[in-house]
């Protein structure tokens, strides 16, 4: 007779309740995109597809996630664009305070949110800068600009410079290496930052609380429903967008393991 | 931008060049002229400035001091994107992210040059990797991918190629066939080759001129065969292959040689074989031109006698056999000995006699760091 292990049920219980954890919050928020609420979203009062198909009608959900999505696009382009070419500078140019600089920003990224949110509004303020949806960008250009840095820094380091001196050698001009040569191979880098850039701009709270004025972003539309009641609207977003971010996850792994595979069947 | 093909290399001249990085000098003074459709081979030990003068005629590096001609233009000032020169990098340095056929289109659409893809495939065809146009340089070997770099670089017809170590990473047997090859390939095409390389044996095989650089100038340059004849320097005479070393005081014993003496043998050199008359002296002969006798033999003026040694190593290396024999008071003398069947059948620890003939010494113009060096290097 074969002994007991714990081993053999412990770790599959332990995994099983582990992500149970980890899900529970986004299951609920799932069914309850299917409530059909009243005033609050919280008792479970019958199911509907109302919240789905007509999902900007509740009051300033749909007007508080296209600014969400506004102020993460164009602080993701500007973040990235400046990012990639402070990250290009910092492997490839020898330059004074290039350790210094290196250092410095990861600051933001150390820097505790409440306190960077804080700091930045107090400057707003001092220079009486109106608040609102140009001050949500420059906020999140600052904390994010460190993360596309970092992420774009090590692609860049990475690249053979021999390859740049082919291209240039091979009669191309500065600007057509680089689009041609430079760009395009350090582009899964710069993806992955322009990301990571968007992620964390569409998802910030605290210093966009800080630097918003009276704009309203969704992190913030949701903060303020829920202590009087989130609309079951929220919750589709909500599952919108991390329905989106599953299957750009899933693409991307299955575009890498199709190219894995066909490199492995020539060889 | 120049659309035409250049129908044969042009020559390359370098005038004065010096070449400083922060904290060291790379090339200290360098002249140098390769006429064109030659094959001209840059050898020396790494960190010797031959890789630095290539970078320099490749435009990817900016002389400190000097000119660099391209058929008789200046180049000096030109960007590195608009000279008639192309580089086989010794990382290859095939972009990873086309095909190979589009790595070798590259420098022809830079250029808008008609029908890329046409000639991109007949220079594959060239090298005969026509097949695999397809493929990313991934999913190449080491020898194909060394292939790839040099259609990508003859596809242009440069006036110029320029060859940086390009067979250092592939193994010795692919090595010599990929000699071979782009040997025929530059009869072919008939363009300049700038081969840089620390293999003296792939300089001497495939160069029409080898310049053997050392410590950031040409210690000597010429055909290889003279190179090996005659070596001027300590150097030359070490790297491209071995040689023993004898130290003296020079005296003129007659109107056409040069003698010294070393612990009572009197080694002599033509004196248009030496390159310097006067003061102590070094006196060299190659391994293979030196014979050992088991008896003191007697030899006329016409040959060189040392000895008696004793033969302290034998090593057998396949066509040859290696004897390294200790003379009290010399040093130790190296001695080839070919595989002809009838090999000298002599024994470790045999008194031997050392002879040469006088004509195959060679003087130089330098000493040997150590004065009492006799010792041959490997």
């Amino acid at each position: 007779m074969r002994k007991f292990s714990f081993g053999k049920y412990a770790l599959p219980v332990y995994a099983v309740l582990a992500f149970t954890y980890l899900l529970i919050p986004i299951a609920f928020t799932f069914v309850f995109s299917f409530n059909d609420y009243r005033r609050s979203n919280i008792a479970w009062r019958g199911f509907t597809f109302d919240n789905w198909t007509s999902v900007c009608e509740a009051q300033g959900v749909c007007a508080a996630f296209g600014t969400s999505i506004s102020i993460g696009l164009i602080s993701t382009v500007i973040a990235t664009t400046l990012g990639t070419m402070i990250a290009i500078a910092l492997v490839r140019y020898r330059f004074k305070f290039r350790s210094a600089v290196s250092l410095l920003l990861f600051l933001p990224m150390a820097t505790p949110e409440l306190v960077l949110g804080a700091g930045l509004a107090a400057q707003f303020f001092n220079f009486g800068t109106e608040m609102g949806f140009t001050t949500i960008v420059i906020a999140h250009v600052m904390f994010c600009l460190s993360f596309v840095v970092v992420t774009v820094k090590a692609r860049v380091a990475s690249l053979d410079p021999a390859l740049e001196e082919a291209a240039t050698d091979l009669y191309g001009s500065p600007s057509q290496v680089f689009w041609k040569v430079t760009f395009p191979l350090l582009l899964p880098g710069i993806m992955a930052a322009a990301l990571l850039s968007f992620a964390l701009s569409f998802d910030d709270f605290i210093i966009t609380y800080f630097n918003s004025g009276p704009t309203e972003t969704f992190p913030k539309f949701v903060y303020t429903a829920a202590s009087k009641g989130l609309p079951g609207e929220a919750n589709v977003i909500g599952i919108g967008v991390f329905l989106l971010a599953i299957a750009i996850v899933l693409m991307i792994q299955i575009r890498s393991s199709i190219k894995a595979k066909r490199l492995a069947s020539v060889k | 931008m120049a659309t035409e093909f250049i129908a044969r290399g042009a020559d390359l001249e370098l005038v004065g060049i010096r070449k400083e990085f922060p904290g060291f000098t790379a090339i200290e003074n360098l002249d140098l002229k390769i006429p064109a459709g030659e094959f001209f081979a840059l050898l020396g030990p790494s960190g010797c400035g031959k890789t630095t003068t290539l970078r320099l005629v490749a435009g990817l590096e900016q002389p400190t001091v000097g000119q660099i001609l391209i058929g008789g233009k200046d180049v000096t000032d030109t960007k590195a994107y608009q000279r008639p020169v192309n580089t086989v990098f010794q990382s290859y340095a095939l972009f990873p992210h086309m095909t190979v056929l589009e790595n070798v289109a590259f420098g022809l659409r830079q250029r808008k040059i008609d029908e890329p893809l046409v000639k991109a495939q007949q220079s594959l065809d060239l090298v005969e990797l026509g097949h695999l146009a397809n493929r990313r340089p991934a999913q190449l070997s080491g020898g194909q991918q060394q292939r790839v770099a040099l259609a990508r670089a003859l596809v242009n017809r440069p006036s110029l190629l320029l060859l940086d170590e390009p067979l250092g990473a592939l193994d010795l047997k692919l090595r010599r066939q990929m000699q071979i090859e782009l040997k025929a390939i530059q009869m072919e095409v008939g363009l300049t080759f700038l081969h840089v390389t620390h293999d003296q044996e792939e300089a001497m095989d495939m160069a029409d001129t080898v310049a053997v650089m050392n410590k950031g100038h040409i210690e000597q340059m010429g055909a290889p065969e003279k190179l090996y004849d005659r070596p001027k320097t300590v150097f030359v005479s070490k790297f491209l292959g071995q040689s023993n070393l004898f130290v003296g005081k020079a005296e003129t014993p007659n109107a056409a040689t040069i003698a010294i003496d070393v612990a009572g043998n009197k080694i002599s050199v033509p004196k248009e074989r030496a390159e310097k008359h006067t003061g102590t002296i070094a006196i060299g002969v190659r391994p293979e031109k030196a014979f050992f006798h088991e008896e003191k033999p007697n030899l006329g003026a016409d040959h060189n006698l040392i000895g008696p040694g004793e033969i302290i190593d034998i090593r057998f290396t396949g066509v040859s056999n290696q004897y390294l024999i200790e003379i009290p008071n010399v040093g130790n003398v190296t001695v080839f000995a070919q595989n002809i069947g009838k090999s000298p059948v002599i024994e470790l620890g045999a008194q031997v006699w050392v002879s040469w003939k006088v004509e195959h010494s060679f003087g130089l113009a330098d000493l040997p760091e150590v004065a009492a060096e006799h010792e041959p290097v490997a």
